[in-house]
């Protein structure tokens, strides 16, 4: 059950925030709202009044707008032609275009959301993706928007902006149902707090409570906010990327001249909005895309040209970003899912046939060594909540002798308890002499994991800077603005020197000074 | 916020590797050129030095344009090979697809003199013959741009071609009207697509599965009905009256167009004016926008409240009609009765036509006009008793879309969610 019981009342002009790890059921509550779901049990009022949605157009007709995690877009449409989708005006049987255009534009100047009417959305960065579904919501007169994880995709500064933005739709008279697991922007933006665990409300909050009572409260218990660990100590050069360029599915350069270079036990952190060339980079890494031009090599063993398999058993761990497509087979057991790696070899099997008492005997000895939740070794994998799918995917990559451990987006869709496993085992990685590369679209995951932070903008690694950077700075970064703070400014010069130019700052050196024992992960 | 005036923004251009140099201009290119080649030496050396007669009119006489067969065939070679060398030294890239044309029409045209040396080709008969192969090849693939706009593939087109084609000929029969002939050969379409949008879009079955079933069905049923009740009795049940041919005054006496396309029944003009109406409905009505968008992300449709398996069920059952009535074309116009699995896989070339026309109107429209070509010549290389066996073109439908499908002629990318079925999450 997703939802048990769960009552929610939102006030006219107030910002509402829903606070709950991934899986509480907070999409599922705001799905039915929206007439995507229906409830199974309970009522839904509007004004006083007991309305039922069969579909979302029902909840349009009764004032309430939603903008999903996923953005509802159709990509190869316009702007102005998604906004109209469904609510198309026509002129003598003709789509009136001219109309839609105008409407686009005096939402987006009235609510001081920039918008281009004929842009199309598929090349549309995502922060502006985001404004065009914002928009799309406003056109159809909501009084009550729902933002479902607005800011997961989103750098700090626009971030900024979008709260600067509901508080205006506030003032506006709107009210605003704001899903999240950010403490942070809880608190500079509810007037509301209901947090909700395990499918129920357990408290309404104001945004004075302190954090560390918030996240006790979604959680269930306290946690510590802060991944503890020693300093670096950096050894030989593990990995050596240098020059690489790698196309991404549509043919558009995605990773565009990148040098990187990370040592045995650091932590070298990605940092960067979404989308700007990390997966391809890491793909890359990993063989499961082509480099174009350029070096990677691993102990100065070449990675190039060699398959996925080969790269695997060279020593080199592999946690992908998108878990349920490329981590686990989900309808094989978790025994099975932890072996995938190395079923054809001794003592899993052979070329020929499996072993399964020695599979069955190496997963009960993960699952005790990973604290893997699970029923028993022999269950699916999709039988598991989504923070232990990810511990077996950790599992797995953890169980050959590495060099080189790479993980992206490690935490993503896991619960806290799971977040605080995962960082603790990543540390431990890195202090026994693994070089690690973690990629990671949160910033706080990055700044508390990272010796080394590079910030990549558009293909390219646009400055290495230490842990302790000021987040304004990271953030300016992330944007592509290098400032007369920032560390490095490589405007003119050629991608290929950007890296080692940002290196001489306080770059890979000051890592182990600046390193210190303890960072937030607020 | 502050720091943003007097920062800078990262704007460098994306150069540091360079572009490949065999990219998709220059592969063409080689394409076009070695063709050209072909033409040039190949058609050029067994081409006998004869003049090959292009007549405008349905035979031998009136006027003609007329060119030696041997030094025709190495003009247009040349023309190829002048038209590839200009894609192969990346030259005129924004009239890339002008230029591919201009050399495969070239090479086209270099066969023909060759073929044609010491003989003639009615220019007008090919014409309206290569249309009129055409027209069936036209609205099945229409109806295939309907479903898959949608998000619904239709691999039973052969199948709502056969049951049209069979309705046709019985119901025009037995009611002695060709017009009731043709409405039950769309309930027949109707039939075969209501049964493949249930399996898919209820029942979420694979849709390709329930396609090529479904085509089986319908050879099964019709060739059933044909031998226990056409066969033995073929004058109440199987002798349907042909469509009229209506002649526009005027319009019919321009040369060459003129007979070909206002001296003609009426599906001909069904099928171009479906072509302009689901251009027009696609792009610019409110129904063409939401069909796309079902097709390409259900879930955006579904979300802003549009009923995302109502409307793959309307245009499913629409594209029946389409199919249905181009199934009607067999026998209310072709051949004059029904035949055991008569349409031999026009619905699969109509399919083809789909594809390489890449899911437009108008690309299934010109798709289909050159299948349809490639038809009739292969009709006219068998009688006039030439050495290429008339086989090679009749493959030319399949082999072309395999080469449009392996993205050789420029990036094919269909609906996102053709195939997909719905299911609310």
């Amino acid at each position: 059950m997703a939802n048990d019981h769960i009552d929610l009342t939102v006030e006219p002009g107030e910002v509402h925030a829903l606070l709950g790890e991934n899986g509480a059921g907070k999409s599922t509550l705001m799905n039915q709202l929206y007439g995507l779901l229906q409830p199974d049990e309970g009522e839904i009022l509007v004004d006083g009044e007991a309305r039922t949605f069969r579909s979302p157009r029902d909840a349009i007709a009764a004032g309430i707008g939603m903008v999903h995690q996923h953005f509802m877009l159709v990509p190869v449409f316009t702007v102005a032609e998604n906004i109209a989708l469904g609510a198309e005006k026509t002129r003598a049987g003709f789509l009136d275009r001219r109309r839609a255009r105008r409407e686009v534009l005096e939402v987006s100047a009235r609510y001081g959301l920039p918008v281009d009417p004929d842009a199309v959305v598929e090349n549309l960065p995502v922060g502006a993706q985001q404004r065009v579904e914002i928009v799309k919501a406003l056109t159809r007169d909501v009084d009550l928007l729902i933002l479902d994880e607005p800011t997961a995709v989103l750098t700090p500064q626009e971030t900024e902006e979008l709260l600067a933005v509901m508080r205006g739709l506030c003032d506006a008279g709107k009210s605003i149902v704001f899903i999240t697991h950010k403490l942070k922007e809880v608190k500079a933006i509810a007037d509301r707090i209901t947090v909700i665990r395990r499918g129920q409300t357990v408290g309404t909050a104001s945004p004075d409570t302190p954090e560390d009572e918030l996240a006790a409260l979604m959680v269930g218990r306290a946690v510590t906010l802060e991944v503890s660990k020693e300093h670096a100590k950096p050894g030989r050069e593990v990995l050596t990327i240098s020059g690489l360029c790698v196309d991404d599915d549509r043919g558009v350069r995605a990773v565009d001249g990148v040098d990187l270079e990370i040592r045995a036990g650091e932590v070298l952190g990605i940092a960067g909005v979404q989308g700007n060339g990390q997966t391809e980079l890491v793909e890359a890494v990993m063989g499961l895309r082509e480099a174009l031009t350029g070096t990677i090599k691993v102990d100065n063993e070449d990675l190039t040209g060699m398959t996925t398999k080969q790269i695997l058993r060279s020593g080199i761990g592999y946690v992908p970003e998108d878990r349920s497509l490329d981590g686990v087979v989900k309808e094989f057991s978790v025994a099975e899912n932890l072996v995938l790696d190395q079923y054809d070899r001794p003592p899993y099997g052979n070329a020929f046939r499996l072993n399964p008492a020695a599979i069955d005997a190496a997963a009960r000895e993960r699952v005790e060594q990973f604290d893997i939740r699970t029923s028993s070794p022999a269950s699916a994998v999709s039988t598991l909540s989504g923070g232990n799918q990810q511990k077996v995917v950790v599992a797995r990559e953890m169980s050959r002798p590495l060099r080189l451990f790479i993980a992206a987006q490690p935490t993503r869709g896991v619960d806290v308890g799971s977040i605080e496993f995962i960082h603790g085992r990543i540390v431990h990685e890195r202090d026994v002499g693994t070089a690690v590369l973690v990629v990671s679209s949160e910033l706080d995951e990055v700044v508390a994991l990272a010796d080394r932070i590079a910030v990549m903008y558009r293909g390219r690694i646009l400055a290495i800077v230490p842990p302790t950077t000021p987040r304004e700075e990271l953030g300016l970064l992330m944007a592509g603005i290098t400032g007369p703070q920032a560390v490095a400014a490589p405007g003119s010069a050629p991608a290929s020197d950007a890296a080692p130019g940002s290196d001489a700052a306080p770059g890979s050196d000051a890592a182990p000074g600046s390193g210190s024992d303890e960072k937030g992960t607020k | 916020m502050t720091g943003v005036s007097t920062a800078t923004v990262q704007e460098a251009p994306v150069t540091v590797a360079p572009a490949r140099f065999m990219d998709r201009q220059r592969r063409l290119g080689v394409g076009v050129t070695l063709i050209g080649l072909v033409a040039a030496i190949l058609f050029g050396a067994l081409a006998p030095s004869q003049t090959a007669r292009f007549t405008l009119s349905e035979d031998a006489e009136g006027a003609a344009l007329s060119i030696n067969g041997q030094l025709g065939a190495i003009l247009f070679g040349i023309i190829a090979i002048a038209a590839g060398s200009v894609l192969l030294a990346g030259l005129l890239r924004k009239y890339q697809t002008t230029i591919l044309v201009l050399g495969i029409l070239a090479f086209v045209l270099s066969f023909l003199c060759w073929q044609v040396a010491g003989k003639f080709l009615p220019l007008v008969d090919t014409v309206s013959g290569s249309l009129e192969l055409a027209v069936p090849l036209i609205l099945g693939a229409l109806a295939g741009v309907l479903g898959e706009r949608s998000g619904v593939v239709n691999v039973a087109i052969e199948g709502q071609f056969l049951m049209g084609a069979f309705f046709a000929a019985l119901v025009g029969t037995m009611a002695t009207s060709v017009w009731a002939g043709l409405f039950s050969a769309a309930l027949g379409g109707v039939l075969i697509a209501a049964i493949l949008a249930v399996l898919a879009i209820r029942f979420l079955v694979d849709q390709v599965v329930v396609g090529i079933v479904l085509n089986l069905l319908a050879l099964g049923i019709t060739g059933f009905l044909y031998e226990r009740l056409m066969q033995p009795d073929a004058q109440s049940y199987n002798e349907p009256p042909k469509m009229p041919e209506w002649r526009i005054p005027g319009l019919a006496d321009i040369p060459v167009v003129g007979p070909v396309l206002f001296d003609t029944n009426l599906l001909v003009w069904l099928a171009l004016i479906l072509v302009f109406a689901l251009h027009f409905g696609l792009t610019r009505s409110r129904w063409g926008l939401r069909t796309r968008a079902v097709g390409e992300h259900p879930t955006a449709a579904d979300t802003v409240g549009i009923r995302v398996r109502g409307l793959r069920y309307l245009n499913v059952l629409i594209g029946g009609v389409i199919a249905g009535a181009g199934g009607a074309y067999f026998t209310l116009v072709s051949t004059g009765s029904f035949n055991k699995n008569m349409t031999a896989g026009a619905g699969f070339i109509a399919l083809a036509a789909l594809i390489f026309g890449r899911w437009t109107p108008f690309g299934a429209l010109g798709a289909a006009l050159f299948f349809g070509f490639a038809q009739k010549l292969a009709t006219y290389l068998s009688v006039a008793g030439s050495p290429v066996p008339s086989q090679f073109l009749n493959m030319l439908p399949y082999l072309a879309t395999i080469v449009a499908v392996a993205g050789l002629v420029g990036r094919v990318r269909g609906p996102a969610a053709a195939g997909q079925p719905y299911v609310k999450s």
